[in-house]
């Protein structure tokens, strides 16, 4: 790239004028009545001029950055449609991270976008309103550059048709999506402290920086430039988030509690959130840079803990949920493979058994867990596969009322032991995944019971395919239910050997090498 | 308030018994036995017997797993609401005290999974 | 002590920053990943404009950085001359 400096004002004073420069306050209306949505959480605000602007981005500066990562982007993903970039990939098997990617990333970016588009307009401050709605703005083109890049998958490989479809019906996605609805629907400040800081600043870079590099590394280059391509905004909106962070417990010594309550819950989601991500990074890259472990190490216990030792000064304690994700780390991506093999009839993409390499990788970087807990759940698969009965657990699972992922997590000090919680609230009984789930229901028990829980709503008759009649002789409820979902039974599910993915890609390829 | 909100706001309970078309939930687990990844979900009548409930669709999953023939059930504990209770198989569930949403458990001392592994 | 971080992608651009970080930051480490280059250096780095300068032989706007960036830790300080990173304040 090559762009002309000019002589101009200085940055900090162009920040200035461009920014506080443009704000007012009104004279015929009481602020209160512009910014009606800064009261009800509790948040004491004083002076909204103590807001520190981390980057000193100008809207004109901003324009100019993100249209030069837009054309060096889809110079990438054209080049990469135009040369059959798709069968460079190390292995078909990779693809199908790339489909739960597509069903579950673009709508929690579109989220996302809607969510700061609101506190841009919400938020009383015009540094915090222009970070805002730049990211705003961020979040729309990641979800279109998702979309896009991933679109060229779709006319080779099965299970990219419906995603936005599925998005909002399929059952595992109810995970992501309702993990952004809780945001969206929390106020302005527990919103930007749950995505902003929680998520993206403590959380992000798990997803965006050892699994972006990991597409990278088993030859994507699509999934690869989107990624970093979105993850090069992130560094702006993390920074936003530490600054939120700053401001709010500065302003006032009463929003301590507040905070710090939004910060557990929100580490806790963020952190059940990804528990899909541990699983892509250790079973769904055929070649892998590092395991979910070791990137959850660095990330969130060596860069995260320098992050809560500089909020210590405030009086910001690491949430209480750090020690059992710490003993979660060592069984997360294998119980979470385990539940997506074994319910591999109700999913839109391909799983597998690990090839016995790849297992002795995984007890090379579990050895405290891998060949005792886990092997011989896989190998007792590979068995009945051999054998011609590969194992599909049909039945559908009991979900966390909160995070509503089925209830595969193990207590912290028994991997053989399912964690069970429950409280009955108003009569009825509710059930978690664990000691922090439930504490965010019973703090605000009337929001998670209108929890929208696939497996009960498919008992309620509400997911069957429109114009099936469940008393007609006959009736299949579970063709009904993937009917609903739009996945196409024995192609878009089920075991990758035999697939006509595994198939296409292996014709493709040869075509590929040779005349 | 039990929702932090602009405005009065009253959660409505999304899943009581009344929208299961004369059923309830009864979720159901099998401890250390995780080649089940996460205990069941049932819809079933409340009328129907305990030993229906396990010999029908509990028996229909975890048959699958070379263990469930080896269950001595005069050994077999069942909690419910995670409280050890000793269910009369002939009674219906209501008569058991099992409601909607109620949650059971299996353990069945010895079989501790393939390989004694919790699978 | 804590580490603030910088991650970039691999580019031409970026090939520069890096020499120019790392001339400037004595005790910086760097840690190559596929498509991906992240460096960490104790407390505080320092990245200078006319460093970088130096090394692509032209005139480049600090905020140049954002179309290469991956990632960060720590509080951001940006002038024209200079973009710091640091956890002590």
């Amino acid at each position: 790239m090559d762009m002309k400096v000019k002589k101009k004002l200085a940055l900090k004073e162009k920040f200035a004028l461009m920014t506080r420069g443009l704000a007012w306050e009104t004279s015929y209306e009481p602020m209160e009545a512009v910014y009606p949505q800064m009261a009800y959480e509790g948040l004491r605000i004083h002076n909204w001029d103590a807001w520190e602007d981390p980057f000193r981005m100008t809207m004109d500066a901003y324009w100019k950055y993100q249209a030069e990562k837009e054309r060096k982007l889809y110079a990438i993903i054209d080049a990469f449609a135009q040369n059959n970039g798709h069968l460079g990939v190390t292995d078909a098997r990779y693809i199908n991270a790339l489909k739960i990617f597509l069903s579950a990333v673009p709508m929690l970016e579109y989220n996302a976008h809607r969510g700061f588009a609101r506190l841009g307009r919400e938020m009383r401050g015009v540094g915090p309103q222009i970070a805002c709605q730049m990211q705003a703005i961020d979040e729309l083109r990641h979800a279109q550059t998702q979309i896009h890049s991933l679109s060229n998958y779709n006319r080779f490989y099965n299970g990219f048709h419906d995603w936005k479809h599925m998005s909002d019906r399929v059952w595992y996605l109810s995970v992501p999506k309702s993990f952004f609805e809780d945001a969206c629907t929390c106020g302005p400040f527990e919103f930007i402290i749950a995505i902003s800081f929680s998520f993206e600043y403590v959380l992000t870079n798990l997803v965006f920086m050892p699994f972006i590099s990991g597409a990278a590394y088993n030859g994507d280059l699509g999934a690869m430039t989107f990624g970093f391509s979105a993850q090069s905004d992130e560094a702006r909106h993390m920074t936003l988030g530490l600054e939120v962070i700053k401001f709010m417990l500065e302003q006032d010594p009463a929003n301590l509690p507040i905070i710090q309550r939004w910060i557990d819950k929100w580490t806790w989601r963020g952190v059940r959130l990804l528990t899909i991500v541990a699983m892509l990074m250790d079973y769904m890259l055929p070649k892998r840079i590092m395991s979910w472990k070791e990137a959850w190490e660095l990330y969130f216990e060596e860069n995260g803990m320098a992050l809560f030792n500089d909020l210590a000064r405030y009086g910001i304690k690491l949430p209480d949920c750090t020690e059992l994700i710490r003993k979660e780390k060592d069984h997360l991506s294998h119980q979470a493979w385990n539940a997506f093999y074994t319910a591999g009839m109700m999913t839109n993409f391909h799983t597998w058994i690990p090839t016995p390499e790849e297992m002795d990788w995984l007890a090379s970087k579990y050895p405290d867990s891998f060949d005792q807990y886990y092997r011989p759940r896989f190998e007792h698969y590979r068995e009945l596969e051999k054998a011609g009965k590969r194992f599909y657990n049909t039945s559908l699972p009991q979900l966390c009322q909160v995070c509503q992922i089925p209830m595969l997590f193990t207590e912290g000090d028994d991997p053989t032991q399912i964690a069970y919680r429950q409280v009955t609230h108003q009569g009825d009984k509710y059930h978690f995944c664990s000691d922090y789930c439930r504490d965010i229901f019973t703090h605000e028990p009337d929001k998670y019971v209108e929890a929208w829980l696939p497996a009960h709503q498919i008992f309620m008759g509400n997911c069957f395919n429109p114009g099936d009649d469940p008393s007609a002789a006959g009736f299949d409820p579970k063709k009904s239910v993937l009917d609903y979902w739009h996945i196409a039974f024995g192609r878009d599910n089920m075991d990758f050997e035999g697939s006509e993915d595994q198939k296409n890609f292996a014709a493709w390829r040869d075509q590929a090498t040779r005349n | 308030m039990a929702v932090i909100a602009i405005g009065d706001f009253v959660g409505v309970a999304k899943d009581t018994v009344e929208h299961f078309h004369g059923n309830q939930l009864v979720y159901v687990g099998w401890d250390k036995h995780l080649m089940f990844y996460a205990p069941m979900c049932l819809c079933v009548p409340p009328a129907m017997r305990f030993r229906d409930l396990v010999a029908g669709p509990v028996a229909e999953v975890y048959a699958a797993h070379p263990q469930w023939a080896q269950i001595d059930w005069s050994r077999a504990v069942w909690l419910r609401s995670g409280e050890p209770f000793t269910p009369d198989p002939e009674r219906s569930l209501a008569e058991n005290g099992i409601g909607h949403k109620e949650s059971l458990r299996l353990r069945t001392p010895g079989l501790d999974g393939i390989g004694g592994s919790g699978t | 002590m804590s580490k603030v971080f910088i991650a970039l992608q691999t580019n031409e651009a970026s090939r520069c920053i890096v020499q120019a970080i790392l001339a400037d930051n004595p005790d910086a480490i760097v840690n190559r990943q596929p498509a991906m280059i992240k460096i960490d250096v104790p407390d505080r780095m320092v990245i200078r404009r006319e460093t970088i300068e130096e090394e692509v032989g032209r005139p480049f706007d600090l905020q140049e950085i954002h179309v290469h960036l991956i990632s960060l830790s720590g509080h951001v300080d940006e002038s024209e001359d200079e973009f710091t990173l640091s956890w002590a304040r």
